[in-house]
């Protein structure tokens, strides 16, 4: 098995707020993530597919293949947006790198038709990232 | 969510401490020849990098595996506050007998991080410096 990693980068803005929580609890919970005009990220994405190369390619999948899958699928749909009101996928849910991550996991799997979708590592910032597989697939 | 996706939350940190490679098992000259320039009688010191993974059940109601606020505040009393700006050899006491290499720092993290009651620690990751990595994940590993 081979697993191969696409990186890409995009800048979205976000903010943290349940309106099932009261004001205060919300500020107490989220901190300044609860600041009510957002505030944004650049992120970066590294998608992981495992896969045996093709043995007439060498290829796991064609790189130009999965960077426009990205392109379409996760940089059109998310950056330079507002992921609260601007990402239907993540309507009702706090965008968390934990959330965030799950929706992108759920983008890309079933578009990816070669090798398959192994790991999904969304940094929010350098410091702080969240990664996404199928239970027990951990490893690579 | 039951859909079989797991989550896990990374997060970095850092401090800065000395250390001096040196087994009391082992003879002066032994230890020359282990530990080399690590064995300098007053030690040195290293930028360390903390990488930290947890997991577990992301609360609908937050989007969280844990609120970062907890686990850094957690990290930082188990972790940095004791090591950060400290000579690991004298001010941390596990490391009187136990030599300060990152290996052992690094499960030394571990035991003191796998008490985090908000979410299940998966590995701890300690970069010496950008060219030595130490990873350590309990036991099993």
């Amino acid at each position: 098995m081979v697993y191969l990693t696409r990186k890409l980068e995009f800048s979205a803005s976000h903010l943290y707020h349940n309106p099932a929580f009261s004001a205060e609890e919300n500020k107490r919970i989220f901190g300044k993530c609860n600041n009510p005009h957002g505030h944004g990220h650049n992120y970066t994405l590294e998608v992981t597919v495992a896969g045996e190369p093709d043995p007439a390619t060498g290829m796991v999948l064609d790189l130009k293949e999965l960077k426009e899958i990205l392109e379409r699928e996760i940089t059109q749909r998310m950056d330079h947006r507002f992921l609260n009101y601007e990402v239907a996928e993540l309507k009702g849910q706090i965008p968390t790198c934990e959330n965030i991550a799950r929706v992108i996991w759920n983008l890309l799997e079933p578009k990816i038709n070669k090798g398959r979708l192994h790991k999904v590592r969304l940094y929010e910032t350098p410091d702080l990232y969240a990664d996404c597989f199928r239970n027990g697939a951990h490893g690579a | 969510m039951k859909d079989g996706l797991k989550i896990e939350l990374g997060r970095r940190y850092r401090f800065s401490a000395s250390h001096r490679l040196h087994s009391s098992k082992l003879s002066e000259e032994e230890n020359r020849r282990v530990y080399g320039k690590c064995n300098n009688p007053h030690g040195h010191g290293h930028n360390y990098v903390v990488e930290v993974n947890v997991s577990g059940a992301v609360d609908p109601a937050t989007g969280m595996i844990a609120n970062l606020a907890d686990l850094d505040s957690f990290v930082e009393r188990e972790v940095i506050e004791p090591f950060d700006h400290k000579s690991l050899n004298e001010d941390v006491a596990t490391f009187g007998e136990n030599v300060p290499t990152t290996e052992n720092i690094c499960k030394e993290i571990f035991e003191r991080l796998k008490h985090f009651r908000k979410a299940k620690l998966e590995r701890v990751r300690v970069e010496e410096t950008g060219n030595n990595t130490f990873e350590y994940a309990g036991e099993e590993l």
